[in-house]
């Protein structure tokens, strides 16, 4: 194994060089988990070293689609944290029900699960059909599973339990029908719902939003890089506009601490001031 | 750093109890608990140690005098400017947190500064991590697997390297008290 110091080196040198080949900005993320997965990705790509994973990925644009998989991890759940919903539901809900229509942007949506999710208890709570949903994320591969709406079957029962903490009003399965091996969400949720390439780390804001939901995104970035995305977000946001963190992210250490008021501190729920 | 999984708890407050409330190497402590068991983790043991205790959280730097726990359902690591991360990623020996995953980043971020113990479990979790500690000429403690409630653990550790000790509990508390008077 090469020297630790060394692999420091070409990790640094392996970021650049996708920022500069690929435009994808992963300079200002957590070091010690992207140094994990480039480890794992090494393993899958039988590359002895990560300046050999770097000659790969330089020359062959598949092979980098590859190891995006790696750097972005993609795993998401519906209702995950379904106290979180719950708190959307019953605190924010309410106040986005006095907007004639309504702009929610789902930063981060991974594969989908997120929007579904969202969707669903906005259709229950009448508020569907005037939503516009912004989904973004910088996965291609994951953006197209979300569009898809295909969640393998095996899923679906940790998903049904959360739906019902979550304060679900019907049966998870109202909203699915189960096709090939995995349960096909029903595409009047996504009606409402645009896709979109987008990346906190290098792009700006596109819309004014009521509702913005990043979850298990930020804690993969730097102060610096959080701070440029809740810039986005206060950006963005209407004025007393709210905004949904993951279970383990706050924003105590940002510089926009004091921008927010918290709605629900224990379900990450804040609104702007 | 401590890692622990099945009789971990009563080995972590035998370990801690004793320490003084001006403690001055930051420790860490990871336990495989179920989600649900795991939230009251740092209330229970703020009620017995001198030390002060809390879940750590993303962006954190590690201080003295404090006792950190890893929060259920993600990875916990150690970044280079000794600052907490958390990850989502998948688990690792059916574990997340993972103890592989925290002394693994660990040792990058402090080399020989480190010491690591790895405690009684019922898994493979903390080998291969505490291995990476040790090639970073961290120091490396197994819990004697005869002394350990569950010796699964310890024993895998033992089976993929040679750590600085193997020790049974007593002993170990003494040499956490004495690692805090050594210079570091
Ligand atoms: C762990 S998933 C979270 C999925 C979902 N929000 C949830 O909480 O279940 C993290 C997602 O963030 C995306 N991501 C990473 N960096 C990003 C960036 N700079 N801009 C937008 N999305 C990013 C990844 O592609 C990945 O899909």
């Amino acid at each position: 194994m090469a020297p630790e110091r060394d692999i420091e080196i070409e990790l640094r040198l392996l970021i650049e060089a996708i920022y500069l080949k690929y435009d994808y900005d992963f300079r200002d993320y957590s070091g010690a988990s992207l140094k994990r997965r480039v480890r794992h990705a090494l393993v899958q790509f039988e590359c002895q070293t990560v300046s050999a994973l770097q000659e790969r990925i330089l020359h062959d644009p598949n092979a980098f689609m590859q190891l995006l998989q790696y750097l972005t991890i993609p795993v998401s759940e519906m209702f995950r944290d379904p106290g979180y919903f719950l708190a959307l539901r019953e605190q924010v809900v309410p106040l986005l029900r006095t907007y004639p229509s309504v702009k929610i942007w789902v930063a981060g949506c991974s594969t989908g699960e997120e929007v579904y999710s969202l969707a669903i208890l906005l259709r229950e709570e009448g508020l569907l059909e005037r939503s516009i949903i912004y989904a973004t994320d910088i996965n291609p591969r994951s953006l197209e599973k979300a569009e898809r709406g295909i969640y393998p079957l095996e899923a679906i029962q940790g998903f049904t339990n959360n739906y019902q903490k979550a304060g679900g009003r019907q049966a998870l399965s109202d909203y699915y029908t189960a096709a090939y091996d995995g349960a096909l969400f029903d595409k009047s949720l996504r009606a409402q719902v645009t896709f979109a390439d987008h990346s906190l780390a290098t792009d700006s804001v596109f819309s004014e939003t009521q509702l913005v939901s990043c979850r298990n995104v930020l804690i993969y970035f730097n102060k610096t890089l959080q701070d440029r995305a809740f810039g986005l977000f206060h950006e963005s946001l209407c004025h007393r506009g709210f905004l949904g963190l993951g279970s383990k992210e706050s924003l105590d250490f940002s510089s926009f601490a004091r921008a927010f008021e918290p709605v629900s501190k224990h379900e990450r729920i804040f609104r702007k001031r | 750093m401590l890692g622990g999984s099945a009789g971990g708890v009563t080995a972590l407050l035998c370990l801690l109890e004793t320490l003084p409330a001006d403690y001055r190497l930051p420790v860490v402590m990871l336990l495989h608990l179920p989600d649900d068991r795991h939230s009251e983790l740092a209330q229970v043991f703020q009620r017995r140690l001198a030390l002060r205790v809390k879940e750590a959280e993303g962006g954190e730097t590690l201080q003295p005098a404090c006792v950190y726990v890893a929060p259920p359902g993600y990875h916990l690591l150690i970044e280079q400017d000794r600052s907490f991360s958390l990850s989502r990623e998948a688990p690792q020996h059916h574990s997340r947190p993972s103890i592989d995953v925290l002394f693994e980043s660990a040792a990058d971020a402090y080399g020989a500064a480190l010491a690591a113990v790895l405690l009684t479990g019922a898994n493979q979790d903390g080998a291969a991590g505490l291995a990476a500690v040790k090639a970073r000429g961290g120091l490396t403690i197994v819990q004697d697997p005869t002394d350990a409630q569950v010796p699964t653990m310890p024993e895998a550790a033992l089976a993929l390297h040679t750590p600085d000790y193997v020790l049974a509990l007593p002993d170990l508390r003494a040499l956490l008290k004495e690692l805090d008077k050594s210079p570091c």
